[in-house]
């Protein structure tokens, strides 16, 4: 029995995420931190928007969420020529996505729902170069992943190592090729608010759902006392 | 089984007490049940202000462009029109547009901010139906009074080209003259109020 | 000054000389008698009917906004989310209600087995609360279909799948119910009717005959005794207490704590760690690519953990469907002369618990990938899940019976049971050091109380 539920216990512990190996890095997503939002929305927008789209959201609502000033959404943020009530289209083509990448690239809406905070954030970081894939890169967390990495210039370049164990053949690590233009901490603070950003569009609502459950439980705990009360001077009648 | 202690006001107040609580609660959530069936930004988004390019339109000539989702009319008037419009005011049910509909920058005798360029929303003041535009003068069917304007199919109302409602007809207001502004002369915007200047 | 009343009370009666509102209002809730003795187990009949209520509502609200079309349906779903007002609060309270519904059903269900309440003469309350089971399952996984993501299409392209498996007309009756070769824009519209028309009708209907059938025979209590038995002078059993102001005021209780556990989950885990909604559901459906696991939604794992258990589409099938029909059985099944659990004998005891163990297990399992030693397992627990049921007629007589009272007993509360909590509380937590006590963890204490608690369990059992 106890080996029984010891084992339960483990196949419970599997990160349902967890896809290869390799395991995720922490993402540090905090909501309420509307400046990482904001260099988040930047960085799609500047890296992202290229290929994927984010059509379930609207500017305007990124403005209003992110405490920032419409005509500024519109001048620092979106791409040229996009109104405020639009989504966040891409400016790829259909016809151009097939001919470049054999598929449109996803809808990146939803990522963050579909595949967690942390995935996001390690997939982002584990571009690494393979000279046998037609974009040049592979990634640690996304095996042979059909994009190239958006994000090198600011990375670098990184190599990897692996281990090999008879026939296969394990990465067991990633290590810097080529400096980027940033540095490590600035590049992880960047990954880190751009996966924030995702997060954020992944249910835009979310900070606004949990500030205001606060006053909907405080509020069902008071009927509760009372029709506790009520209950309790009814049910003197039974004995 | 009811014992002769029960505490029957104290009962009352519980239960009145509860009663308050749960409709107060009931109300709370009544609030984004109903809010849900408002309008939302995407119907809002459509809502957006509309551009529109007027400079190729000819005289006598009506364009209809849709701003949230309802037929605006753009109407170039003639000098002769304009004319005739001064000479309706008897026939009329508020001539000064006092009851009606439309920014300040409109309300005038021909209800628009240049006299030749009308614009106002395409739906009759009485049930909504759009009303047809009638620019001939005395067509048999309408008869000889009829002196151009927009004919309502639906209940027979009769506007004249400035939109205002002749007596004696079911719609009780003027057509509505939505906001708009000018940002060239030959580009207007609808849905934007005009910035109110000192005339 | 009197002038408004009467004419209120004109009115009033003018309905009641057409329509027996108060007399439908006694019947059923002011002269409806029912134990004294109802206990936790008793919260979940009133609270089905609260989330039954819920989906209607938030169903309808949806509704107004969702494209039952395969081109839109994905779209519509986040325009919900996101551009409707409030939408997201209604799509919660929907989605989390689905999830509720089954665990306060499950619970209910549970009710039953503890106390008979499916016994003489309750089988047809019990058949009918089965026929709402299943209604609510159809309800349920069409539901699931019409947010069409990966998980909406792939589970219902498994689901309907089950149907091929039939002999002869099986392959024609799937493509009947998907009227197309896969599942496709025609599946999603239809089965959108199912889940916003056909199903709810039924469902009304059910739940209806349901009470109706309930209020014939009167309500089981936790001691299953007959309380029509004995009674007052006025024709009132003594053990029973009129269900209302009683039971409303008690249901309203109830409510409120099950409310605040729901919006727990509305406003901070609306997708319980992928359970309520999965994760694979936030991408949109993709005919091309399955998803690399594909589990149901939670409530329906223990019975597709049977399903995967069975090594043969068919009989894995009939296996699936069998663990359902062998619960319309029960009545019929359970041969032991006592209602309830507190009376009959240990082997009934330790059956339903070890039932308890292996249907959660089985919904565990069912929500896992399929592994050698997973599919052993769901083997073991299903064998269980059958033989709980199919050997009940054999080890139901064999069971040692106890007296059961002529007059149901009132258990202490727990409010009346906070002292004796509080002691054992402090038993674990209080440390003595020579003269002075301190909290903190106390392990003779801990043990004392384990062993305690194992011998009431062994004791309780026998």
């Amino acid at each position: 029995m106890k080996k029984l539920l010891s084992l339960l216990l483990f196949s419970l512990s599997l990160n349902v995420f967890a896809s290869g190996g390799v395991t995720l890095q922490d993402a540090d997503v905090d909501l309420s931190d509307k400046v990482s939002l904001q260099r988040g929305a930047k960085h799609f927008v500047t890296y992202c928007l290229g290929c994927h789209s984010a059509k379930q959201i609207r500017y305007l609502r990124i403005a209003n969420d992110l405490g920032l000033d419409e005509k500024h959404v519109l001048a620092d943020i979106a791409p040229e020529g996009a109104g405020i009530y639009d989504q966040l289209h891409t400016a790829m083509n259909k016809h151009d996505a097939e001919k470049w990448f054999g598929t449109q690239p996803p809808d990146l809406s939803l990522i963050a729902r579909s595949r967690g905070a942390d995935w996001l954030y390690s997939y982002l970081k584990g571009f690494y170069t393979d000279k046998n894939r037609p974009f040049g890169v592979n990634n640690a967390i996304f095996e042979d992943v059909g994009m190239p990495n958006p994000l090198w210039q600011l990375q670098g370049e990184q190599k990897p190592v692996f281990e090999m164990d008879g026939e296969k053949k394990t990465l067991t690590k990633l290590i810097k090729g080529s400096e980027g233009t940033m540095s490590e901490k600035e590049f992880d603070t960047a990954v880190n608010d751009l996966v924030n950003f995702l997060v954020y569009v992944g249910e835009p609502v979310q900070l606004e759902r949990q500030q205001m459950g606060k006053y909907v439980l405080f509020f069902l705990l008071i009927f509760l006392a009372i029709s506790y009360l009520l209950k309790k001077e009814y049910w003197k009648d039974v004995h | 089984m009811i014992d002769e202690t029960v505490d029957k006001s104290k009962r009352q107040f519980l239960t009145t007490a509860l009663t308050v609580v749960g409709a107060v609660g009931t109300g709370y959530l009544a609030v984004p049940f109903l809010s849900q069936m408002q309008p939302s930004v995407k119907a809002m988004a459509a809502g957006a202000p509309v551009e529109v390019d007027i400079s190729k339109i000819e005289e006598g000539q009506l364009i209809r462009v849709a701003w949230r989702g309802k037929p605006v009319w753009i109407l170039q008037r003639s000098p002769e029109t304009l004319e005739t419009l001064k000479t309706l005011d008897g026939q009329l049910r508020d001539p000064q547009s006092n009851e009606s509909d439309q920014p300040e920058s409109s309300k005038n005798p021909v209800r628009s901010m240049k006299p030749e360029i009308f614009v106002a929303v395409g739906l009759c003041t009485h049930l909504g139906c759009s009303p047809t535009f009638r620019p001939e003068v005395a067509p048999h069917d309408l008869g000889a009074d009829w002196k151009g304007g927009f004919f309502c199919p639906c209940h027979g109302s009769w506007f004249d080209l400035a939109g205002r409602v002749y007596k004696g007809v079911p719609a009780p207001t003027n057509l509505e003259v939505p906001p708009y502004r000018y940002v060239t002369d030959t580009q207007i915007i609808i849905g934007e109020a005009a910035e109110e200047k000192a005339a | 000054m009197n002038l408004k009343p009467t004419r209120l009370r004109m009115c009033g009666n003018w309905v009641l000389d057409r329509f027996p509102l108060a007399q439908v209002w006694n019947e059923h809730m002011a002269h409806y008698y029912a134990p004294k003795n109802f206990n936790f187990w008793y919260f979940f009949g009133s609270l089905a009917l609260l989330v039954l209520v819920n989906q209607f509502v938030t169903g309808i609200l949806l509704t107004m906004n969702y494209k039952p079309d395969a081109k839109f349906a994905f779209d519509s779903v986040e325009y919900i989310m996101r551009d409707v007002n409030w939408g997201w609060l209604v799509r919660y309270m929907h989605s989390t209600g689905a999830s509720a519904f089954f665990i306060v059903i499950y619970l209910h269900m549970f009710r039953g087995l503890l106390y008979g309440s499916f016994k003489q003469p309750r089988e047809l309350i019990w058949i009918f609360g089965m026929l709402l089971f299943v209604a609510l399952m159809a309800e349920a996984f069409m539901g699931y279909l019409l947010p069409w993501g990966q998980m909406s299409y792939w589970g219902a392209q498994v689901i309907i799948s089950l149907f091929s498996a039939i002999p002869v007309v099986g392959d024609d009756l799937a493509l009947w119910i998907r009227g197309d070769y896969v599942i496709s824009d025609a599946t999603l519209n239809r089965f959108f009717a199912f889940h916003v028309i056909a199903v709810p009708l039924v469902l009304v209907l059910l739940v209806f005959m349901h009470i109706v059938a309930l209020h014939e025979v009167g309500s089981n209590n936790p001691d299953g005794v007959n309380i029509k038995k004995s009674k007052d002078p006025w024709g009132h059993p003594t053990d029973g207490i009129p269900f209302h102001p009683y039971y409303t005021v008690k249901d309203v209780v109830g409510v409120a704590v099950f409310m605040i556990f729901f919006a727990t989950v509305i406003f901070y885990m609306p997708e319980m760690g992928g359970y309520f909604l999965e994760h694979a559901n936030f991408i949109p459906a993709d005919p091309m690519k399955t998803p690399e696991h594909i589990a149901p939604v939670w409530y329906f794992t223990p019975f597709y953990s049977i399903l995967r258990a069975i090594p043969d589409k068919f009989a894995g099938v009939i296996g699936m469907g069998g663990s359902i029909v062998v619960l319309f059985l029960l009545p019929w099944l359970d041969r032991g002369k006592v209602k309830s659990i507190r009376y009959r004998g240990g082997i009934y005891k330790k059956a339903l618990m070890l039932f308890v163990v292996s249907f959660i297990a089985l919904g565990y399992l069912g929500t896992q990938p399929v592994t050698p030693l997973a599919t052993t397992m769901a083997r073991i627990f299903t064998a269980y899940y059958f033989g709980f049921f199919l050997l009940m007629p054999i080890y139901t007589r064999w069971e040692k019976l106890k007296p059961v009272p002529s007059h149901i007993t009132m258990q202490p509360t727990l409010e009346e049971r906070i002292p004796e909590i509080k002691a054992v509380f402090d038993e674990v937590t209080l440390v003595t050091e020579g003269e002075n006590t301190k909290r903190g963890f106390n392990q003779t204490g801990a043990k004392n109380v384990l062993i305690r608690t194992a011998k009431n369990l062994k004791e309780s059992l026998d």
